[in-house]
């Protein structure tokens, strides 16, 4: 008879009340390294700003396209809706992007493709820094 | 609104520095490990782009 192996369950750790966290993560996503400022990690909030509004900032100048919710097969459907999704977590520099007028055509070219892409790493940069904040505000991470 | 134009260098190169500095950041919990981890994911990306570069030039004759 092949030996059984017993599986403790481990007790769950009580989740971390929203208020404790809400906080910094709006921050962050709002303003990049914002989060990190709140909480008094400012060297690593610089280093979050400047890295992700430079790379926004990149993007635009190489006239790189914004994302909008579009439906059409699966392929369209998820690349619009994950591009839009992903340019929204830049927060206040697609908002301002957004309210000044910015909208680059899709062109054909290397130059507003790798645009295209960094306003979208831009905003996926943003969310591991959001995700940072929030491990900061639980205790999990200094 | 300024316009640039980089090459795929440039831009691959300015893209590798952004995410390496903050995949370094949200990662590990000290500063040591931070640099050594951001600066490991520098050299990656580096590699990539001459390696992937390279086999793509070889490869179109």
């Amino acid at each position: 008879m092949a030996a059984q192996t017993e599986t403790v369950a481990s007790p769950k750790e009580p989740a971390a009340p929203i208020s404790v966290w809400i906080g910094p993560v709006i921050a962050a996503w709002m303003i990049p390294g914002g989060g990190h400022f709140l909480q008094k990690r400012t060297g690593r909030g610089a280093l979050i700003f400047a890295s992700v509004t430079l790379m926004f900032l990149f993007g635009m100048f190489m006239r790189g396209m914004m994302f909008t919710p579009e439906k059409g097969d699966i392929l369209t459907t998820l690349i619009n809706y994950g591009g839009f999704v992903c340019d929204i977590a830049n927060g206040v520099l697609y908002f301002a992007a957004s309210m000044f007028g910015y909208n680059a055509p899709d062109l054909p070219g290397a130059v507003h493709d790798y645009g295209t892409k960094f306003l979208v790493t831009a905003g996926l940069l943003n969310i591991l820094a959001m995700v940072d904040s929030f491990e900061i505000a639980t205790g999990k991470k200094d | 609104m300024p316009k640039i134009s980089l090459s795929h260098f440039e831009a691959a190169f300015l893209f590798a520095l952004f995410t390496s500095v903050v995949m370094g950041i949200t990662s590990k919990k000290t500063d040591k490990e931070r640099l050594h981890y951001g600066a490991y994911c520098f050299g990656c990306f580096i590699f990539a782009l001459f390696s992937i570069g390279w086999l793509m030039r070889l490869g179109h004759g």
